[in-house]
């Protein structure tokens, strides 16, 4: 069995992290890009716990463990804007989100 | 009693340490001035006897001073102290001169001073603003005083300027008079114009010499071996501050304007001191003018030139005190020419008996205008010999002194210069002479028409009374001193010179008496009359009279030259300013700005994704070239 190498783990995480920016470039509902957020954020963490296991260092799993705890957190607040938003503008349509604009 | 005793005793203390006497001489005055400002304005007795007791205290300092150097021959050390300090190389000096220069005239601005001050009482009664009158007095007479003290230039410079000020304040005493305001506001620009030049010379001797005191640039000037350029560019420079201070030509216009001051001033200020400093700086920096044949020549021919052009003007004139003016111009005229012809001694010893004399003309004319109610015109005169006949006798010795009818003192002065002019100079010793015959012509009309004949204006003539003794003792004092000034020979001794002039033959001594006696002759000839006029001499002289009589229209060339070439080149600034600095200038900027906001602000769409988009987009790049390149 070849061995499951370093840059595996990170080509995986690259096309997550990839994955997740297209979803927040292109998706149009809000929940939808929170979620590839979160998918960026995971990028993040697989590539952060391959090091550490290659490296024989548990620091990059410490970090992830803080970074699960602080996401799940920013989902909350994150979930909760979106509810209001919602139930203010009845719509979580980023395009029609533009009262901001000039 | 006691007090007396003590207060006697006190100055007798002072007098023995003459370094104590000189300080308390200069800021008497000073603390006078303070102290009326501050306390005394509503008690108008007391700020009055502050200011004269001021002056009169300095007055017996200095002459216990002068005693002490004259007779005793005591030289005192001069005093100073380091006022500031720049870096290395600026050290200036708060410090005093003691030689006879300065102690001759400390006494005449203290002695002219006191009478002045004294006559103010009688001539300023019921003035609303006769306190602010003796503060202003006394501001101006510790500004003089530093003027002669200073042993330094910085020091000069400060109390030149301190002058300026305190003579504007007093020019424009009457300041709700419009022209008295304009007077004095035109008496410090011009002066201001001077001072310009004499502040670059100043600088430009201590960019070479890197001092200010006077000692040490005496000593240090010949050891630097400056061209003969550099030499005249700082002599000229310097005198230009004299030319406005003693008000030389072309500078000379202040001076007859600043006759709208109370005719105190005048006497004080614009007679016998203030513009005498122009000529006291002038001998007290001898040493950087006299190496410069050129400086020399231009001081000697702008003081003939004003000579020659005031007196010409003044036969003129019909105001008593501008008479009075340009005759004023004419005798500093006669200084200057002397201090360029290398007569320093001279021109002091003049100055000295100017003061007196022209001091003591001023105050007549003063008791004459409050005799005749505040009418100045000499037109309007006539026959006051018989009203007031103190005022009378005094005005003649200071008319004879002034045209230099011996043995009175103005003979012995003007005759030094005059002789001096002769050894050096034919044009310049002519030009003198002419003036000497003009002199005692336009005094003698003047003479003529104020005291003699009948009067004009008979309803003035009968309410026309003699001064009160307050302004009749002055003049009588500075008669004495009129008389007696040049009896005292030992003046060009006393200021240490060897005698300037050469011996000269009995002849020319006549020709010189006879000079101002032709002058009275011709003056009595034309205006000896019941009802003198100039009508005559207008008939004779044709347009030059006209000409005279506007002041060969300087007054309106520095008119024209302010109006079309001032202004031309400040429209000019205006327009660039305006066109070039506010519209291309700061206003391109703006647009530029605001316009490249109001382009990009097309760029931000307010869609995050799409910044999102640019975002990633550019950390990918920078990855790119981070990690593959």
């Amino acid at each position: 069995m070849s061995s499951i190498a370093l840059n595996h783990y990170l080509w995986v995480s690259g096309l997550l992290f990839a994955l997740g920016i297209a979803g927040v470039i292109g998706r149009r509902n809000a929940l939808v890009i929170f979620m590839a957020l979160e998918m960026n954020l995971n990028a993040a963490n697989l590539a952060l716990v391959a090091f550490s296991k290659f490296n024989k260092i548990v620091d990059g799993q410490v970090f992830v463990f803080f970074i699960i705890a602080i996401a799940a957190a920013e989902v909350a607040v994150g979930l909760a804007i979106i509810v209001a938003l919602y139930r203010r503008k009845q719509t979580v349509s980023v395009d029609e989100l533009n009262s901001m604009r000039l | 009693m006691n007090l007396l005793a003590a207060i006697t005793t006190q100055l007798g203390a002072w007098g023995e340490r003459p370094i104590c006497s000189v300080w308390v001489t200069l800021f008497a005055p000073l603390a006078a001035a303070g102290l009326i400002t501050l306390f005394t304005q509503r008690w108008k007795g007391l700020s009055a006897a502050l200011s004269i007791g001021a002056i009169l205290l300095g007055f017996v300092l200095s002459v216990r001073l002068f005693i002490a150097l004259a007779f005793r021959g005591q030289h005192h050390s001069p005093h100073m102290f380091q006022w500031l300090v720049v870096g290395n190389s600026v050290r200036i000096e708060f410090g005093m001169t003691t030689d006879p220069l300065a102690i001759l005239m400390l006494l005449v601005v203290t002695g002219v001073g006191s009478a002045i001050h004294i006559y103010s009482l009688g001539y300023m009664k019921g003035d609303p603003g006769f306190s602010r009158y003796f503060a202003c007095m006394s501001l101006f007479t510790f500004s003089m005083l530093g003027i002669v003290i200073a042993n330094n230039f910085i020091q000069i410079f400060i109390f030149w300027e301190l002058v300026g000020v305190s003579s504007y304040l007093l020019i424009g005493f009457w300041f709700e008079k419009p022209s008295a305001a304009e007077a004095g506001k035109k008496a410090f620009l011009v002066n201001r114009i001077g001072d310009f030049g004499m502040m670059l010379g100043i600088l430009l001797l201590w960019s070479y010499a890197g001092t200010f005191n006077f000692v040490e640039l005496q000593t240090k000037l010949p050891s630097l071996g400056l061209s003969s350029t550099t030499l005249a560019l700082i002599g000229g420079l310097i005198f230009c501050g004299a030319v406005g201070k003693s008000a030389q030509v072309p500078l000379h216009v202040w001076l007859p304007d600043a006759m709208e001051g109370p005719t105190p001033v005048s006497a004080l200020i614009h007679a016998a001191t203030m513009v005498a400093a122009g000529v006291y700086m002038l001998c007290r920096v001898s040493f950087v003018i006299l190496p410069s044949e050129a400086a020399l020549t231009l001081i000697a021919w702008i003081g003939g030139i004003t000579a020659l052009m005031a007196a010409t003007i003044a036969i003129a004139q019909n105001d008593i005190k501008r008479i009075l003016a340009y005759s004023t111009l004419s005798q500093l005229g006669y200084m200057v020419m002397a201090v360029g012809l290398g007569g320093t001694t001279a021109a002091m010893f003049h100055l000295t008996t100017h003061a007196f004399f022209k001091a003591l003309l001023f105050l007549g004319a003063g008791s004459v205008i409050v005799a005749m109610h505040h009418e100045q015109d000499i037109w309007k005169m006539g026959g006051l010999w018989r009203k007031a006949p103190i005022t009378f006798a005094t005005f003649l010795i200071g008319t004879l002194a002034l045209a230099g009818v011996p043995p009175l003192s103005g003979f012995y002065s003007k005759d030094e210069i005059l002789l001096l002019a002769k050894d050096h100079s034919a044009p310049l010793f002519i030009i003198g002479t002419f003036t000497a015959f003009l002199t005692a012509y336009y005094m003698g009309r003047e003479v003529f028409a104020v005291f003699f004949g009948n009067p004009r204006d008979d309803h003035a003539y009968e309410h026309a009374h003699e001064s009160p003794w307050v302004m009749t003792l002055p003049l009588v004092f500075l008669a004495a001193l009129s008389v007696v000034a040049g009896w005292y020979s030992k003046v060009p001794h006393f200021l240490g010179a060897p005698h300037e002039v050469e011996h000269h033959s009995w002849m020319l001594t006549l020709g010189l008496i006879l000079v101002p006696l032709f002058g009275f002759l011709v003056a009595a000839k034309i205006y000896w009359k019941d009802k003198p006029s100039d009508a005559p001499v207008k008939a004779a002289l044709g347009p030059i009279w006209t000409l005279l009589q506007n002041k060969y229209y300087i007054d309106e060339l520095y008119l024209w030259i302010v109006k079309y070439v001032q202004g031309t080149i400040a429209t000019l600034c205006e327009l660039f300013d305006r066109w070039v600095l506010q519209r291309l200038g700061i206003g391109g900027l703006a647009g530029t700005t605001s316009e490249a906001g109001k382009t990009l602000r097309l760029l931000q769409t307010g869609n995050i994704q799409s910044y999102a988009f640019l975002f990633g987009l550019g950390v990918t790049v920078i990855i790119y070239y981070v990690v593959v390149r």
